[in-house]
C-alpha cells in the first residue's frame, strides 16, 4: 500500500480543469432561485441520487464524478445518502409508475431550499421508454425541475458542466 | 442416456433457429419439471410467457444442448414448474402478473414486478383491465423470540438502483432476507411488440445498462439466426472485443466497489481510475463510454481504426502495469480479507440448481461459461480459461473477478493482434413470414438470454432474461446467518441487475 501511495504522491495529478458553463442557463437559473437561501449555503451543495426508473447506465456515469479525474467534492458538491441532508436530488430514468409515489416521497423529505436536476434523455420525457403502461415519463411531471441534463447517458464532463451552472446560478 | 432431443416428446417448430423448440402436452411440460429440471439433469435457463402459450428454455451440459419447449395453455393456465423447482418460481409469478396465465400448484400467489401502480391487471395478456393503485403486500411471516424488521428502500442510501429489502435480524444476525423486485419496471417487452428492429435493438442495449453490449450481442445473435443472416468476420470479432471491454470495466467498478464497502477507498479509488481509462478507450474507439448501439444486427456500427486499436492495446498495458500491484494490495490486507473471507457464504449446490451464471455461480464451483456452453464465435477460435472457485464468499466472488480482468485482458490482446479484414457490417434483409430465434451471451454478470419472434420483419415478441433472475434469490441464501452491516458487501458482491430483471 505504501508504494501504491508514494507512487501516486509523486505521479501527476489526473484531476481535469473545471468544464465551461453555459451562460445562457446560469441566467436562466439564477432567475428562479432564492438569494437568501444561497448565502445561506455557500459554496456547498449535497446531493441525493434518486434512480427512478434508469436503466443504470446514467448511474454509472454519476458514479464516475466522484472518480480522481472527475473528483465532484473540489467543488463543494458530494454525495450524500439521505434526502434530510441533501439541497439537490439528481433524479435520473423515465419515471416509472412503480417509482412515482417513492420519488415524491423523496422529493417531501428534503429539505428547503432545494433544487432537482433531471438527468437523461429518459428523465427529460421519457426517452425511449415513453408510453408505455409502465412509465410516467418526465421527471418534471412528477416533480418541478431546475435543470435538465441531456444525453444517454450523459458524459460525466456535461454532468459536471450542469452542476456546476447550478452552483453558479445558486451563488450569483 | 439418450439426447434430451430424444427425451422429449413434441412437435418441433421449423421457423425457429438457433435452438431447437418443441411444443409439449401437459404431461410431457410435467415431466420435465420433474425429470429434467428438479433432477438436476437439465439447467433451466428461462421461463416465459406469450399469447396463450409458455415457453421454457433449458441447458443439458452433458451434451451441450439448449432446447425450448413450448405449451399451449388451456382456460390460461399451465402447470408449476416452480412447485417442483424453486428457481422457476418469480417467473411464474411474473408470467401471472404481466399475462395473467395461471401456474397451477404454485404456492405463492403474490403478484411480481406488479407493484399495483400501472392502473391495469395483466398488460402483456391483451385483455387488459383497469385496477386501483396500491395494493398490500405481505411480506413472508417470520416468528421467534426477540425478530425485528428493518425495511430497506426502494430509494437507497447510494448511487443505486431502487428495490426494497425486508430484513428481519435477530440482534445484528440476519434470519430472513426477502425481495421485492419490479420498482424499475419499464414495460420493455410490451414497447418491444411490433416495434421495428432498430428500435428493438436499442431497447434491448437499455435493459441494463451495464450490460449494453451483451444485450446488443443477445439480441443481434437472436434475430440474426431467426433471419438466417451471415455477419462479417470482423464484426464478430469486434463484438467480442467491446464485451471483453464491458468485462473489464465493470469488473474493475466491482473490485473497487466491494472494497469500498469495507471502508478500503484506496482500492475504489485506484480501480476507479483503471476503470475511467477503459472506458475512454472505448469512447475513442466506438464513440460511446458505453459503447451503447455499437453492437447491431447484422455487425458494429463503427469499425475500429488503427489509431483505436493502438489506444485499445495501450490500456490493457496500462492494465497489467498497475493491476498486479492492485491485486497484491488486496491479497496482503488481511483487515480487507478479515471482511471479505468466509462472508456471505453461497452454498454450491444452491449455485448448480438455480443455474447461477458469471461470478455468482463460477465462484461457487459452477463452471459454466456461455461463450464456452453452448459457445459462440470467435471464442472457439481464442485461448482463454473459465477460472471457477468454491468457496463461494465475498472474497472468491472478488478473485473471480481478478481472475476474469485477466483473462479478457488475454482475449483482447489476442483479438487486436489478429483482427480479420473486411466488412464490419452486412444488411440483415428483413424476412417475410414468422422467423424466430434465440441468443444466449455471457454478460460481465452471467448469461444474458434474447428470444425474438419476428413477423414481417417487425418483432412480434421479444423475451431478454437477465442473468440476475437467478441471482437475486440466491442472495437472499447468502445473507442467511450474516450480520446486518455486512450486506452492502454481500448484495455488492453479487451486484444483480435491477433493471434488467425488472425489465
Amino acid at each position: 500500500m505504501r508504494r501504491i501511495l508514494f507512487e501516486s504522491l509523486l505521479a501527476a495529478p489526473l484531476t481535469e480543469a473545471a468544464p465551461a458553463m453555459d451562460d445562457a442557463v446560469v441566467a436562466d437559473l439564477a432567475g428562479r432561485l432564492d438569494r437568501a437561501a444561497r448565502r445561506r449555503l455557500g459554496r456547498s451543495l449535497s446531493i441525493r441520487e434518486v434512480d427512478a426508473g434508469s436503466c443504470n447506465g446514467c448511474e454509472l456515469e454519476i458514479h464516475a464524478l466522484n472518480n480522481a479525474f472527475y473528483d465532484l467534492e473540489r467543488f463543494g458538491l458530494r454525495f450524500v445518502a439521505s434526502p434530510r441532508h441533501a439541497d439537490v436530488l439528481l433524479v435520473t430514468g423515465p419515471v416509472t409508475k412503480n417509482m412515482r409515489e417513492a420519488l415524491r416521497r423523496t422529493y417531501d423529505a428534503t429539505p428547503d431550499p432545494k433544487w432537482v436536476v433531471a438527468v437523461g434523455d429518459c428523465a427529460v420525457d421519457g426517452g425511449i421508454f415513453a408510453g408505455g403502461y409502465a412509465v410516467v415519463g418526465a421527471v418534471e411531471s412528477v416533480v418541478p425541475v431546475d435543470l435538465h441534463i441531456r444525453g444517454c447517458p450523459p458524459r460525466p464532463a456535461q454532468l459536471l458542466a450542469g452542476l456546476l451552472t447550478l452552483l453558479e446560478a445558486i451563488e450569483a | 442416456m439418450s439426447g434430451l432431443l430424444d427425451r422429449i416428446a413434441g412437435h418441433r417448430v421449423k421457423e425457429h433457429h438457433g435452438a431447437p423448440r418443441v411444443i409439449v402436452d401437459e404431461d410431457q411440460w410435467r415431466r420435465v419439471a420433474s425429470s429434467e429440471l428438479a433432477a438436476g439433469q437439465c439447467t433451466l435457463l428461462g421461463l416465459w410467457g406469450d399469447a396463450g402459450a409458455v415457453h421454457m428454455a433449458m441447458l443439458d451440459e452433458s451434451e451441450p444442448v439448449v432446447l425450448i419447449v413450448t405449451l399451449p395453455c388451456r382456460e390460461n393456465q399451465f402447470p408449476s414448474i416452480g412447485a417442483a423447482h424453486p428457481p422457476a418460481a418469480r417467473l411464474e409469478r411474473a408470467i401471472r402478473s404481466l399475462f395473467g396465465l395461471e401456474p397451477t400448484g404454485l404456492a405463492d400467489s403474490r403478484p411480481w414486478l406488479d407493484l399495483g401502480f400501472w392502473g391495469v391487471t395483466h398488460p402483456l395478456a391483451g385483455r387488459v383491465t383497469a385496477t386501483p393503485s396500491g395494493m398490500p403486500y405481505a411480506f413472508l411471516p417470520t416468528e421467534g423470540e426477540g425478530l425485528h424488521q428493518i425495511p430497506v428502500g426502494p430509494v437507497h442510501a447510494g448511487i443505486i438502483e431502487p428495490g426494497h429489502f425486508r430484513f428481519t435480524a435477530n440482534g445484528e444476525t440476519v434470519v430472513r432476507l426477502e425481495e421485492r423486485l419490479g420498482y424499475v419496471h419499464k414495460g420493455i417487452e410490451q414497447l418491444m411488440a411490433g416495434a421495428t428492429i432498430d428500435k428493438a435493438f436499442r431497447l434491448a442495449g437499455r435493459t441494463s445498462g451495464d450490460s449494453t453490449v451483451a444485450y446488443a450481442l443477445a439480441f443481434a445473435h437472436a434475430v440474426e439466426r431467426a433471419c438466417g443472416a451471415q455477419v462479417p468476420a470482423r464484426a464478430i470479432h469486434l463484438r467480442a472485443l467491446m464485451a471483453e471491454i464491458e468485462r473489464v470495466a465493470n469488473h474493475l467498478g466491482d473490485i473497487g466497489a466491494i472494497c469500498n464497502d469495507a471502508s478500503f477507498s484506496i482500492m475504489h479509488a485506484q480501480c476507479g481510475i483503471l476503470r475511467e481509462h477503459t472506458l475512454r478507450a472505448a469512447d475513442a474507439c466506438f464513440g460511446h463510454r458505453l459503447m451503447m448501439d455499437a453492437v447491431v444486427p447484422g455487425g458494429v456500427a463503427l469499425d475500429l481504426s488503427s489509431a483505436g486499436s493502438k489506444s485499445i492495446l495501450d490500456l490493457v498495458a496500462r492494465i497489467k502495469r498497475t493491476f498486479p500491484k492492485l491485486v497484491e494490495l488486496y491479497d496482503n490486507t488481511a483487515s480487507l480479507q478479515d471482511r471479505t473471507a468466509s462472508t456471505g457464504t453461497l452454498a454450491p449446490e444452491l449455485a448448480r440448481q438455480f443455474g447461477a451464471g458469471g461470478y455468482v455461480g463460477r465462484a461457487s464451483g459452477r463452471a459454466f461459461d456461455a461463450r464456452r456452453t453452448p459457445g459462440y464465435a470467435p471464442y472457439d477460435r481464442l485461448a482463454f480459461d473459465v477460472p471457477v472457485l468454491q468457496d463461494g464468499d465475498v472474497n472468491s466472488r472478488v478473485w473471480l473477478r481478478i481472475r476474469e480482468v485477466e483473462q479478457s485482458l488475454r482475449l483482447i490482446e489476442q483479438i487486436v493482434g489478429d483482427l480479420p479484414a473486411g466488412a464490419f457490417l452486412s444488411k440483415v434483409d428483413p424476412v417475410t413470414g414468422t422467423r424466430e430465434g434465440l441468443g444466449l451471451v455471457e454478460g460481465f454478470r452471467g448469461d444474458v438470454l434474447a428470444w425474438v419472434c419476428l413477423e414481417d420483419g417487425r418483432v412480434r415478441r421479444c423475451h431478454l432474461r437477465d442473468p440476475s433472475w437467478f441471482q437475486w434469490p440466491l442472495l437472499e441464501a447468502a445473507i442467511e446467518g450474516n450480520i446486518v452491516a455486512d450486506f452492502p458487501l454481500c448484495n455488492k458482491s453479487f451486484n444483480c441487475s435491477y433493471s434488467g430483471h425488472d425489465l
